[in-house]
C-alpha cells in the first residue's frame, strides 16, 4: 500500500506531462487501458451481431449507459479523492421520489421542481460529507447509513408505489431526441463529462482530490482544508446522483422508489474500469466515460446475442475482472 | 464518551418504550374464546402484499379472529424474530410469506414444535410441517398469457422479458408461458431475456432486441413493470404490438385502460390473504384443508378493465 502512494504521482506525471514523440496513441492506450477493451468488444459484437454498429443501436448504448456514468462520474471525484460512496443508487431513487412527488402530489412547475430534487441531491451529499469529515466516520458506514435511509425515505415519501403522471416537457427531455436524432440523456452524458473533466483538471478542487486521495495527511500539511474539500467532494457526488435521478426518473415518466437499486456497485465498477485506483489519487473523465460505456455495450451486446438469463451474470463478472486485469497488468509492465 | 453514552442510554429508551407500546397492545385475548392468527409477511413496502394484508385482515374481522401482522422488512432474520415473538405468544395459528423459501424452514420448525400449525402464502417453505400454501396459479397464468397474444398476434415474432432467474414467479410464469406457446407453431418467440421484474431494465432491454426484430408483434412480460418499460420502448408503435403483463397493479392496469398494454394477467392478494385466514380457522377447527389450493388468476383485457380499477 504504502508503495502505491510513492508510484501514483509519477505515474499521473508520466500521463499528464511527458509526452514522447509519436507515441500519442500508445499514450492514449496507456492512460486508458480500458479503451482497448472497449474498442475490442465493439469489434467482435460486430462481427457477431448484425444489428450492433447500426447509428440507431449505438445511440440506445449511450442513452442506456448515461444514467450510470453521470453516478460514476460523481463517483470518480470520491475515489480519485480515496474515498467511496455507496449511497449514488438511493440518492437517485430519492431525488427521483422527491421530483415526482413536488410535481404530482405539491404540483409544483416542473423546473422548480426538478431544481429542488436537485438540491436534495446535493444535500444528501452534504449530510455524508458532514458524517465523514465533523463525525469522524469511515466514508463506506457513513454512505452505506445513507444508501439505507435514502433507500428508506424514497419508499416513505412514495408509499412504495410508483409515482407517475409527470408532465409532457419531462417526458421529451427523458425519451426525446435533439433534432430527430440525438437522444437527450445522451446528450446530458456528454455534458456531464466535460463539466467532470473540467472539474478534474482545471479547478482548484479537482488538484485537491488528487491531492487528498494521493496522501491526505500530506495534502493537509500543504495548507489544503481538506474537510471544507471533502464536503465540496461529497456534495458533487450527492448532486450527480441528483442528476442521475432526474434523467432516470424523465426516461420512465414515472418515479420509482426502487430505481438506482445497485446502481452504487455498477457506478465503482465503471470507475475502476476505467482505470481510477481505489486506494485514490488516480483516476480520470473520460476513463469513467469508458467505464460506463463498457458495461453499456456488454448489456447490449448480450440482449442482442439473446444470451440466456443465468450466463447473462457469469459474463458480465468475467468482463469487468478482465478489464481490470488487463489495466493492472499493463501498467505494471509500463512501470 | 459521556456525550455518547447519553445519545445510546435515549436510544435504549426509546426502544423500550417502544417494545412497551406493542407489548400491551398484543397482551391479552389469547384466553378469549376469539382466535387470534399472527400473520408474517415479507414485505410491506410492496402494493402486492399490503393488498395480501387488507385481505387477511377483512376475513379475520369477518369471522371475529384476531390478527397480529408483522412486516420483515425483506430481512430473512427479522422474519424469524417475527415467527419467534408469534410463538412466545402462543397464536392459534402462523401464516407466514416467507422472505425466502429455504431461510423460514428453521421458524417453521419451531412452530411445528410448539404444535401452531402453519400455513405459507404467495411463497412456500422448502422444508418443515406446512398445513397448506396458498399461492396464484402462475403456471396457468402464463398459459392464459401465451393464449391471448397467439390469438391477437395470429402469427409472428414475439418476445418474453423474464423475471428475476432463479425466482418461482419468473420460473412457474415462464413455464407456463413456453409451454402453451410450444403448441402454436405460428408464434416465434425470437428472444427471451431478463430484465429483472423492473421497468427500466424491461425499457433497455426492449430497446436493445428491438434492433434485432424490428418487426416484433407480441411482448410478453413477467411482470407489469417490465411491460410498462416495454411499451416506453416500443413509442409510437405502442398500441400496436400486443404487450401481455403480469399482475395487476395500478399502473398496469391504467396501461390496460388507456389501450397500451393490451392485456395483462391479474392476480388476486386480497384472495390469498383472506383464504389464508380461513384455512387458519379450519385448521386450528380440526378441519382438513386442501394442501396446495392454487388463487385463481383472471385475465384483464379493455372490456374488463373498469371492475379491477375499482377494486
Amino acid at each position: 500500500m504504502p508503495s502505491m502512494g510513492v508510484d501514483k504521482p509519477d505515474e499521473r506525471q508520466r500521463g499528464r506531462e511527458r509526452r514522447p514523440r509519436g507515441a500519442a496513441i500508445r499514450e492514449m492506450l496507456s492512460r486508458n487501458g480500458a479503451l482497448g477493451g472497449l474498442v475490442l468488444m465493439v469489434i467482435v459484437l460486430t462481427i457477431l451481431s448484425a444489428d450492433f454498429l447500426t447509428v440507431e443501436n449505438v445511440l440506445n448504448i449511450g442513452t442506456q449507459a448515461a444514467v450510470i456514468a453521470i453516478l460514476a462520474y460523481g463517483q470518480t471525484f470520491v475515489i480519485v479523492a480515496g474515498g467511496i460512496d455507496l449511497s449514488v443508487g438511493s440518492v437517485l431513487g430519492l431525488t427521483g421520489v422527491i421530483l415526482g412527488w413536488l410535481i404530482a402530489s405539491a404540483s409544483l412547475a416542473w423546473p422548480l421542481a426538478v431544481l429542488l430534487a436537485l438540491a436534495v441531491g446535493l444535500l444528501a451529499g452534504l449530510v455524508n460529507g458532514l458524517l465523514i469529515t465533523f463525525g469522524r466516520m469511515p466514508a463506506f458506514i457513513a454512505t452505506l447509513a445513507m444508501l439505507s435511509a435514502a433507500r428508506g425515505l424514497a419508499l416513505v415519501i412514495s408509499g412504495g408505489i410508483p409515482v407517475s403522471g409527470l408532465p409532457s416537457m419531462l417526458r421529451t427531455f427523458g425519451s426525446g431526441d435533439l433534432f430527430n436524432i440525438v437522444p437527450y440523456p445522451f446528450l446530458v452524458m456528454l455534458v456531464m463529462f466535460a463539466i467532470t473533466a473540467f472539474i478534474l483538471q482545471r479547478t482548484y478542487a479537482g488538484r485537491c482530490m488528487y491531492a487528498i486521495g494521493g496522501n491526505e495527511e500530506a495534502a493537509r500539511l500543504s495548507g489544503i482544508n481538506v474537510t471544507r474539500q471533502k464536503l465540496v467532494i461529497y456534495g458533487l457526488s450527492g448532486l450527480f446522483a441528483g442528476v442521475a435521478g432526474v434523467l432516470s426518473t424523465a426516461r420512465l415518466a414515472s418515479a420509482q422508489p426502487q430505481a438506482g437499486t445497485g446502481f452504487e456497485l455498477d457506478a465503482i465498477a465503471a470507475v475502476v474500469i476505467g482505470g481510477a485506483s481505489l486506494t485514490g489519487g488516480v483516476g480520470t473523465a473520460t476513463g469513467t466515460l469508458i467505464g460506463a460505456l463498457i458495461l453499456g455495450v456488454l448489456r447490449n451486446g448480450l440482449n442482442l446475442l439473446a444470451v440466456s438469463s443465468f450466463w447473462q451474470q457469469v459474463v458480465i463478472g468475467v468482463v469487468i475482472v478482465l478489464a481490470v486485469l488487463t489495466d493492472t497488468l499493463r501498467r505494471r509492465r509500463s512501470a | 464518551m459521556n456525550k455518547r453514552s447519553g445519545v445510546f442510554t435515549a436510544l435504549f429508551a426509546l426502544l423500550l418504550a417502544v417494545t412497551a407500546c406493542s407489548n400491551t397492545r398484543f397482551s391479552g385475548g389469547n384466553d378469549n374464546a376469539e382466535k387470534t392468527i399472527g400473520l408474517s409477511i415479507s414485505t410491506l413496502n410492496n402494493p402486492f402484499f399490503v393488498d395480501l394484508r387488507d385481505g387477511a385482515q377483512a376475513t379475520a374481522a369477518k369471522q371475529g379472529a384476531k390478527l397480529i401482522v408483522t412486516d420483515a422488512q425483506n430481512d430473512a432474520t427479522k422474519q424469524a424474530n417475527d415467527i419467534q415473538s408469534l410463538i412466545t405468544q402462543n397464536v392459534a395459528a402462523v401464516l407466514v410469506n416467507p422472505v425466502d423459501s429455504d431461510a423460514i424452514v428453521p421458524s417453521v420448525q419451531a412452530a411445528n414444535d410448539a404444535k401452531i400449525p402453519v400455513i405459507a402464502l404467495d411463497r412456500g417453505s422448502n422444508g418443515g410441517d406446512v398445513a397448506a400454501t396458498i399461492a396464484s396459479d402462475n403456471v396457468a397464468g402464463g398459459k392464459i398469457a401465451a393464449d391471448f397474444l397467439a390469438k391477437g398476434v395470429g402469427n409472428g415474432p414475439v418476445f418474453e422479458l423474464q423475471g428475476i432467474p432463479g425466482t418461482s414467479a419468473a420460473r412457474d410464469r415462464g413455464q407456463g408461458f413456453d409451454t402453451e406457446i410450444a403448441t402454436k407453431p405460428a408464434i416465434k418467440v425470437v428472444a427471451k431475456q431478463p430484465a429483472g421484474f423492473d421497468r427500466g431494465q424491461g425499457l433497455n432491454v426492449t430497446q436493445n432486441l428491438l434492433q434485432a426484430n424490428p418487426d416484433v408483434k407480441g411482448i410478453f412480460a413477467q411482470n407489469d413493470e417490465m411491460a410498462l418499460g416495454a411499451i416506453q420502448a416500443l413509442g409510437n408503435k405502442a398500441g400496436k404490438v400486443i404487450v401481455v403483463g403480469f399482475d395487476g397493479t395500478p399502473d398496469g392496469l391504467k396501461a390496460v385502460q388507456a389501450g397500451t398494454m393490451a392485456a395483462l394477467v391479474a392476480q388476486q392478494p386480497k384472495l390469498i390473504g383472506g383464504t389464508g385466514v380461513e384455512d387458519a380457522l379450519k385448521v386450528t377447527a380440526g378441519d382438513k384443508v386442501e394442501t396446495q389450493p392454487k388463487i385463481e388468476v383472471k385475465l384483464v383485457t379493455k372490456d374488463n378493465v373498469a371492475d379491477f380499477l375499482k377494486a
